[in-house]
């Protein structure tokens, strides 16, 4: 099997909510549409033996159309024939929220949990969807492009010393 | 430190009056000198400056050397917290339980650059210096400091200790130290 025959798959199976397809950095990766990302998933995973599902991760673009300022990221891997496939999904700025993968692979739970840590994107139907890594007080979500990297409360830093834009001296 | 062993000198005994079958000085000077001489150590390690404390423990350079034999993995029998390493944000009400954790007396040493300033991690996760949520004694710099600057760091402790009045913890100023970091003196 080959990506070119997953893609054929793919796009007669789910005419019209799946395209874009580009190569990057070695792998192909799909624009999926929001509302049918879990039916893809299953259909991966169940027709074609895609078993391993490597990564979950959030992207922010906030120079993006409003519709498309997050997006989230599935890495699929066919263990069988060795194939790995990219499947990306855009998300609106007003409310970033798409359906958990958690039902398809379990393994989903604590990626998405760590997606909601660090972008504040919500998965619909995950069974704990909390902080993982970042202390559970914390108010923001700090991989967005808005909340700057350093920690409010430093005070002996010097800008000029972390390849910062220098805002002390 | 000497590498012959006929020059083992011994500690000096404080100002007092001596005379036939008796010595004759202040309590807080005797307790200071065996104070200084039996700090047990609380190693709080989190990444590579505890690997430079354990070459300091090590054989080398013989932490043990100034009494500091036994390693207390309990803060309920230690006298000094060692802060070795990146403390995060999460990390942080740990280390202030172990820290509160600990009977009076108690010392805190902060050793290399993560502990002091949160060094070169300038980023949201990570406690910048873990003098913002307890109080320090010495402060050991370096990323990561060479066990002979972890060593002048407890030299520098052990004066502190024996300079140090017994009942330090009925000091309003360690009250008000403490206080600031709200933590009860008990």
């Amino acid at each position: 099997m080959e990506v070119q025959q997953v893609l054929d798959s793919l796009n007669q199976r789910f005419e019209g909510n799946v395209g874009n397809i580009e190569e990057s950095y070695g792998m192909t990766t799909i624009q999926v549409r929001k509302s049918s990302i879990l039916e893809v998933v299953q259909y991966l995973r169940d027709e074609l033996s895609f078993t391993l599902l490597t990564d979950i991760c959030g992207m922010h673009f906030p120079d993006n159309d409003e519709e498309m300022r997050f997006a989230v990221v599935y890495h699929i891997h066919n263990l069988f024939e060795n194939i790995r496939i990219r499947l990306r999904v855009f998300l609106p700025e007003e409310n970033p929220e798409v359906d958990s993968m958690t039902p398809v692979f379990a393994s989903a739970n604590w990626q998405e949990r760590e997606t909601y840590d660090f972008f504040g994107i919500r998965f619909t139907n995950h069974p704990n969807l909390v902080r993982i890594l970042n202390m559970d007080e914390m108010e923001v979500f700090p991989l967005r492009k808005e909340f700057p990297l350093e920690d409010a409360g430093r005070t002996d830093k010097d800008d000029r010393f972390f390849g910062r834009t220098i805002h002390n001296e | 430190m000497s590498t012959n062993g006929s020059s083992i000198t011994l500690e000096a005994p404080p100002q007092g009056i001596e005379g036939q079958g008796f010595f004759l000085t202040t309590l807080d000077q005797v307790v200071g000198m065996a104070r200084k001489n039996s700090l047990w150590p609380l190693p709080f390690a989190t990444s590579c400056c505890g690997i430079e404390f354990m070459a300091t423990m090590a054989a080398n350079y013989d932490l043990s050397q100034f009494g500091s034999e036994r390693m207390s993995f309990s803060p309920r029998q230690a006298d000094m917290l060692m802060v070795m390493g990146t403390i995060s944000k999460k990390m942080g009400p740990v280390l202030r339980q172990v820290y509160t954790q600990m009977a009076e007396p108690k010392w805190v040493i902060s050793v290399g650059a993560c502990a002091c300033s949160g060094g070169i991690f300038d980023t949201y996760s990570v406690l910048q210096g873990i003098d913002k949520i307890i109080p320090v004694d010495v402060y050991v710099p370096g990323c990561p400091p060479r066990p002979e600057q972890i060593l002048e760091g407890i030299d520098k402790l052990r004066d502190l200790v024996q300079n140090e009045s017994i009942r330090r913890r009925n000091s309003p100023e360690y009250k008000d130290l403490l206080g600031s970091y709200g933590i009860d003196v008990k």
